[in-house]
């Protein structure tokens, strides 16, 4: 922990590293330096260019552009296997290890100890009881690796890795399915192997975990370079500010020109309306021509309670009324059926339907919701379709062209349309913005206010904080799958957010150690 | 202790032993086991090579056509162009590799369904044999006599034949390579996960090959195990085998899906129906096709059994076993 005091040389260096897929710059001049013998955290929100950095680095997708040094010596590997052999080994969520296999032929396969040929059962056994002792895991590894939990599976994992000579040992959010005493286990790992002069980087998104064993934080933010901080000397609200925040100045007068709405009466009512371990139960009031965003970090349960909403997900307490009269949300079907319409965050693989065309993708709903013994005629489909995309100004305006063949921005659009199309009365967004370009960025936020405007109830989802600030009449603060905070009115700014995501993380910390 | 299938298939054996004995006094010989070597010689050497390629997480349905290509392809050889039999069985068995290779080759590289590369396969192989003679080639060679006369004399009776000695050695090499050395081990990976084996280090594309050229070069072996067998090659001969063989090795207790199996339950495998064949025989009022009733039923039986051990497993979830903190 105290490696920060005292910097180490740099072991691995990376200068400069930009990557994109077609028109989407997914990683632009980003350096990273990571030293001997530390732990260091990478994070940024969903989107911020981790999982590229990583993969970049590793391999498994070639870059752009920028170089990268281990110990002084440029590396360029080509694969996962290349990057393996040079010293960089990466640990992913999903263990890349075999189920089927025992646990000492996952630790050793295609390097068994032989004799003439047969290999030496005994010996592997043996050499790999000994490693896993070195990492205090005392398990029969002749057993199959698919019968231990996923912690044991992780340290295999590990220990595979840094048996192969690895001097840079990468952890995609290894802690996300461990239990807290799991976690403890890992956490020795690491530090045992920090110790030993490897150079660890942890990526996660529990704050508490980087606070509780990361020497130096590196933030990402919208594939761009934010940081990189001692965590001794980062506050939390400032480690979330890097995270969430921008240039709040921009902000602030952006702010002003939402004011004149006005709410109307409420239109869909939740009461202790929750999930358990899922979501603590909420009560959230949405009312017609008003915006209510929801804030929070990655996992805090902005997108669960969404689905609650939206009947994707059952909740178990509490109760839900649309204007006045009870209902029961039991499927995304009742949901639609009661005017409710859902844009999810993943647009590629819960959204669009790339090989339709655009005006099959818009009346998609529009046709559910009216049963397939009533179906639209073409001549219906053809006006519906020219309508939105007349209305939401989808480009290039030709409703028979296949929806992948589109722009994010776009493909966003005519999901919206989609669930225009329906007349809904309530309108939930996740992620509207998420992979689309700056201009179309700002229409998607004119197009969020203008459909307010029109009597519309909006539930919109974001990581960027001074988008929720712009378009939003009501932000909701969660944390740790809790609601903790709502903000209204004047107290709508971004320093506000932050102080409350802060506030309820510290006492989120507490009392997770307590 | 939870029964591994391949137990469960030693026990249907041992039962089914059991009942024939209790009924045919006389079946429990060295002659009637020596014979169900025999007579199940092709069938065992040529199910060899497909525990190989199932547990991969593979199929090969060419085997059968193989065979019967084989078969031609030697007698033909030996009969109408005078090479000597031990030079045409290399050529043959050359060919079979390079047969074989192919279909891993063009498997991996094109990323393409096991099941629909080794149909085509299956009738370019079947399709080749019949182009050379569609008649029945009687081989009159005298290495073929020799070794037919051929025989371990066992107590009681039973001859211990040369092509069921062949068969024993590929069920003892093949058990050997399959649990014993880095190939096996690959075999059972691939079986597993493939993206999962090509991240951990494996060659994955020289193992498709390797695998397949197994299954081809064991399903040449058994065409001329299959030649000494009948004397004769035939373009019909051993239809439906690659049908015969995957059977022994699901019943054998080898998932379908891969990464689990064994030689030894293959061996089970083939023998059960061996028994049943033979039952057949001895009551002399059955039709044979009995045999492939039987054969249905156990198939049933066991992917049945597969489906519930694995219900069971992963309704258990991982045990959380092992995880001790000094």
């Amino acid at each position: 922990m105290n490696a920060a005091s005292d910097p180490g040389p740099a072991l691995l260096e990376v200068r400069g590293l930009s990557k994109s897929f077609g028109t989407l710059r997914a990683l632009q001049e980003v350096d990273f330096t990571l030293r001997a013998g530390e732990i260091h955290a990478l994070l940024g929100e969903n989107g911020a260019g981790k999982s590229t950095l990583i993969k970049a680095v590793t391999g498994v997708f070639p870059r752009d552009a920028g170089i990268v040094r281990l110990g002084g010596a440029e590396v360029a590997p080509r694969s996962a296997k290349a990057a393996v052999d040079a010293g960089i080994a990466t640990v992913y969520q999903e263990v890349n290890l075999l189920q089927n296999l025992s646990v000492a032929q996952n630790l050793y396969l295609g390097r068994q100890p032989t004799r003439f040929g047969l290999v030496r059962e005994a010996e592997m056994r043996r050499r790999v009881t000994a490693l896993l002792a070195e990492f205090d895991l005392h398990i029969d590894v002749a057993e199959p690796l698919g019968n231990y939990s996923v912690a044991v599976q992780h340290i295999a994992a590990i220990a595979r890795a840094v048996d192969q000579s690895a001097r840079v040992l990468i952890l995609d959010e290894p802690t996300a399915s461990l239990d807290r005493h799991e976690v403890e286990i890992l956490f020795a790992v690491m530090r045992k192997l920090a110790k030993r002069g490897i150079g660890v980087v942890f990526v996660t998104h529990f704050l508490d975990q980087v606070y509780e064993i990361c020497d130096r934080i590196t933030v990402l933010r919208n594939g761009r370079l934010v940081g990189e901080r001692t965590t001794a000397e980062l506050p939390r609200i400032e480690l979330i500010r890097m995270m969430l925040g921008r240039e709040l100045a921009e902000t602030t007068s952006e702010r002003a020109a939402t004011q004149a709405r006005q709410a109307g009466e409420v239109c869909a009512r939740f009461e202790d309306y929750g999930k358990a371990g899922y979501v603590a139960p909420f009560n959230l009031a949405l009312r017609r021509g008003e915006v209510v965003g929801l804030a929070g970090l990655l996992g805090s349960g902005r997108t669960e309670t969404a689905r609650l909403v939206f009947g994707a997900e059952r909740a178990d307490s509490g109760s839900a009324t649309i204007d006045g009269a009870p209902v029961r949300l039991q499927s995304p079907r009742d949901a639609v059926a009661h005017g409710f319409g859902y844009c999810p965050e993943e647009r590629k693989t819960d959204g669009i339907i790339a090989e339709l065309t655009v005006r099959e993708n818009i009346v998609l709903a529009l046709q559910a919701k009216r049963g397939l013994a009533k179906p639209l005629s073409r001549a219906e489909q053809d006006e519906i379709a020219m309508r939105f995309i007349r209305m939401l100004d989808i480009r290039p305006p030709e409703p028979e062209r296949p929806i992948g063949l589109l722009s994010g921005g776009n493909q966003q659009k005519v999901l919206l349309a989609r669930w225009l199309a329906t007349a809904p009365r309530l309108l939930v967004l996740d992620e509207p913005t998420r992979g689309i370009d700056v201009g179309a960025h700002a229409e998607i936020i004119r197009l969020i206010r203008e459909l307010c405007d029109d009597g519309l109830a909006l539930l919109v989802i974001s990581s960027e904080l001074d988008e929720i600030v712009t378009y939003s009449d009501r932000v909701i603060v969660l944390r740790d799958r809790t609601h903790v905070d709502e903000l209204e009115g004047e107290a709508v700014d971004v320093s506000n957010i932050l102080v409350a995501i802060a506030a309820a993380g510290t006492a989120g910390a507490e009392a997770g150690q307590a | 202790m939870r029964l591994p299938p391949v137990a469960i298939t030693a026990i249907v054996f041992v039962v089914g032993f059991a009942l024939c004995t209790v009924q045919f006094p006389n079946f429990a010989s060295t002659r009637v086991a020596a014979n169900l070597l025999t007579d199940n010689a092709f069938l065992g050497i040529v199910a060899v090579g497909m525990t190989f390629v199932i547990i991969s997480g593979g199929i090969d349905l060419s085997v059968g056509s193989v065979i019967g290509f084989t078969t031609v392809f030697v007698a033909l050889a030996i009969e109408r162009l005078g090479v000597p039999p031990l030079v045409a069985f290399a050529a043959i068995l050359l060919l079979c590799a390079a047969f074989g290779a192919a279909m891993g080759a063009i498997i991996h590289v094109f990323d393409m369904p096991p099941f629909i590369v080794t149909l085509a396969g299956m009738f370019l192989a079947r399709g080749a044999s019949f182009l050379m003679s569609t008649e029945s080639t009687p081989i009159t060679a005298p290495l073929y006599s020799t070794v037919s006369d051929f025989a371990l004399r066992l107590p009681g009776g039973g001859r211990l034949t040369a092509i069921a000695l062949i068969m024993l050695a590929v069920v003892a090499a093949g058990a050997v390579l399959l649990h014993f050395t880095r190939f096996g081990a690959n075999v059972y990976a691939l079986g597993g996960s493939r993206a999962t084996t090509a991240l951990m280090g494996i060659p994955v594309g020289s193992m498709t090959v390797r695998i397949y050229m197994l299954s081809s070069v064991l399903a040449g072996l058994a065409g001329i195990v299959f030649s000494f067998y009948t004397a004769a090659g035939y373009s019909l001969s051993a239809v439906g085998v690659e049908l015969d063989s995957i059977a022994a090795v699901v019943i054998g207790g080898t998932l379908l899906t891969g990464g689990q199996g064994s030689v030894v339950g293959t061996l089970l495998g083939v023998l059960i129906q061996g028994l049943t064949q033979t039952y057949i025989n001895f009551d002399g009022t059955l039709s044979s096709w009995w045999t492939k009733i039987v054969t249905g039923i156990l198939l049933f039986a066991f992917i049945a059994l597969q489906q519930a051990m694995l219900g069971i497993a992963r309704r258990a979830g991982p045990r959380k076993a092992g995880v001790l903190k000094s």
